[in-house]
């Protein structure tokens, strides 16, 4: 299993006795090739994300993780000059597909960016920002429901309910992360993409994040970009490892990290890899 | 290329594989000792065996405080992670067996107060076997060599078997020759020291198995 070119399913291997239970595909991507202009990003990327788990996407700078995160929600579109084709298909429908509604593609697949970017707003219509744009609620009480309850999950309403109107920008960097969280949490996505979220934190407040990560996935498909392998190894139950554009290997995250199959993929995690 | 910090890293698993490798050495020569020294009826030897005894249990608390330095500061994956695992608990066995050769000097200097072994009990070749085993053991760790190591644990059961014939034997000479009974025990007492002494080199060699594999076999005999 596991060579670049297959189709990787993530695998249950009788040495990890931890991941008992098969999870279908929340998300599907066969044979993805992104480009950049002439400059191929994305080579036959096929990979499963099974739901209500945590994938990590792992590998060095410019290995086409974060562009590969980025094409779960169509984020790559917004490029000029960039291509793609193969598909990804999200509860079996093709996100690329002609006629493929993005708008509403984004508000089932929500994104969580490496730094925190508040709205020069209160902490509150920062979290109701999605909502009312989408129309997402009748009425005041009902917009402030789900505001408390975005934050809830986020695990920040007991740090702000009290200052709802104060400006999200005074808050520390972890609580403006886990407000962009809350704020991605608000339309209840169904799946939510993060890009290094703690890279900027203190421990402290990295801690935070993933806790949040770990309790997030009772409910949510989760696909996290990082950089801190450690942090791949505690979030995550299945980690991708990315090298010049292929996907060299996918498995169980304690497998990766004991017993990885492929040997860059070792070199990698090792650290014995330039 | 690899970057300065993993040379450090590898530097470090160097240090601790020499580390582990001089207490197997250790553990080797404290039941080569012991035994000679029970054979050849060496009150001598078998003293130096448990003066040295000490030196053994410094060993074992370096190669603790080199793995946890690696887990702490360089959190070892994959092979790394294997190897540091398989070192760490490794080194309580080599200690232990260094223990029980420590038992054996005990009754080779109990013994030559006695009069001298009979012959056909067999508690030598017991001797050499469990020897053999451990170097071998401690070559297939060297060489993070899986197929070796399985042979290694098949041998166990040769051990055993003579266990149990050596066990037979002396307790057939406690009931014909009575006045012999004190020596027979604590010739059993010996040949159960090899016995468990063969037990953790068939440990140690499924630890070789989990660090060159990732396979674990403990527990699992069938599938060895």
């Amino acid at each position: 299993m596991s060579t670049p070119t297959a189709k990787m399913t993530p695998k249950f291997d009788i040495r990890n006795n931890s991941v008992s239970e098969r999870r279908p595909a929340k998300i599907s991507v066969n044979d993805l090739n992104f480009y950049y202009g002439r400059n191929q990003a994305l080579h036959d990327i096929s990979l499963e994300l099974p739901e209500r788990m945590v994938t990590a996407f792992i590998g060095p700078s410019g290995c086409g993780k974060t562009t590969f995160l980025r094409t779960l929600n169509r984020m790559n579109d917004v490029i000029p000059g960039t291509r793609v084709d193969g598909e990804v298909l999200i509860d079996g429908e093709n996100i690329y597909a002609s006629g493929a509604d993005v708008v509403d593609l984004r508000r089932k697949v929500g994104m969580v960016f490496q730094k925190s970017n508040p709205f020069p707003k209160s902490i509150f219509d920062n979290v109701a920002y999605g909502l009312r744009i989408n129309g997402l609620t009748r009425n005041r009480a009902g917009l402030a429901e789900r505001v408390e309850e975005a934050l809830t999950n986020a695990a920040l309403w007991s740090e702000v309910k009290d200052r709802l109107n104060s400006s999200a920008l005074g808050l520390s960097g972890g609580q403006q992360q886990r407000l962009c969280i809350a704020r991605a949490l608000a339309i209840r996505p169904e799946v939510i993409l993060m890009d290094e979220p703690a890279s900027a934190l203190d421990p402290i407040a990295t801690s935070k994040i993933e806790e949040l990560i770990f309790d997030l996935k009772k409910q949510y498909t989760i696909a996290i970009v990082t950089h801190n392998m450690q942090q791949a190894a505690r979030v995550s139950d299945f980690t991708a490892f990315f090298l010049l554009g292929k996907l060299i290997e996918v498995n169980t995250t304690e497998t990766m990290f004991t017993a990885p199959e492929q040997k860059l993929t070792e070199d990698y995690i090792t650290g014995r890899f330039g | 290329m690899t970057t300065q910090v993993h040379r450090h890293l590898d530097e470090e698993l160097d240090l601790l594989r020499d580390t582990v490798l001089r207490l197997g050495g250790e553990a080797e020569a404290a039941l080569r000792h012991a035994m000679h020294a029970l054979v050849d009826r060496d009150v001598a030897v078998a003293r130096e065996v448990l003066e040295h005894d000490d030196a053994v249990d410094a060993l074992e608390v370096e190669v603790d405080r080199q793995c946890i330095d690696i887990f702490v500061l360089r959190q070892p994956a994959a092979r790394d992670l294997r190897f540091v695992m398989s070192v760490a608990k490794t080194a309580p066995l080599l200690e232990r067996i260094a223990d029980h050769a420590c038992n054996i000097a005990r009754s080779a200097i109990d013994l030559a107060q006695e009069p001298e072994l009979k012959d056909h009990i067999r508690i030598g070749e017991m001797g050499e076997i469990a020897s053999s085993m451990l170097a071998a053991a401690l070559d297939a760790f060297t060489k993070s060599d899986a197929n070796a190591a399985r042979e290694i644990i098949k041998r166990d059961a040769e051990i055993n078997d003579l266990y149990n014939d050596i066990f037979s034997e002396l307790i057939g000479m406690m009931v014909t020759e009575p006045a012999t009974a004190t020596r027979d025990a604590r010739l059993l007492l010996v040949a159960k020291h090899l016995e468990r002494i063969g037990d953790y080199v068939t440990d140690i060699s499924e630890l070789t198995v989990y660090m060159a594999e990732a396979a674990i076999i403990k527990h699992q005999r069938g599938n060895v």
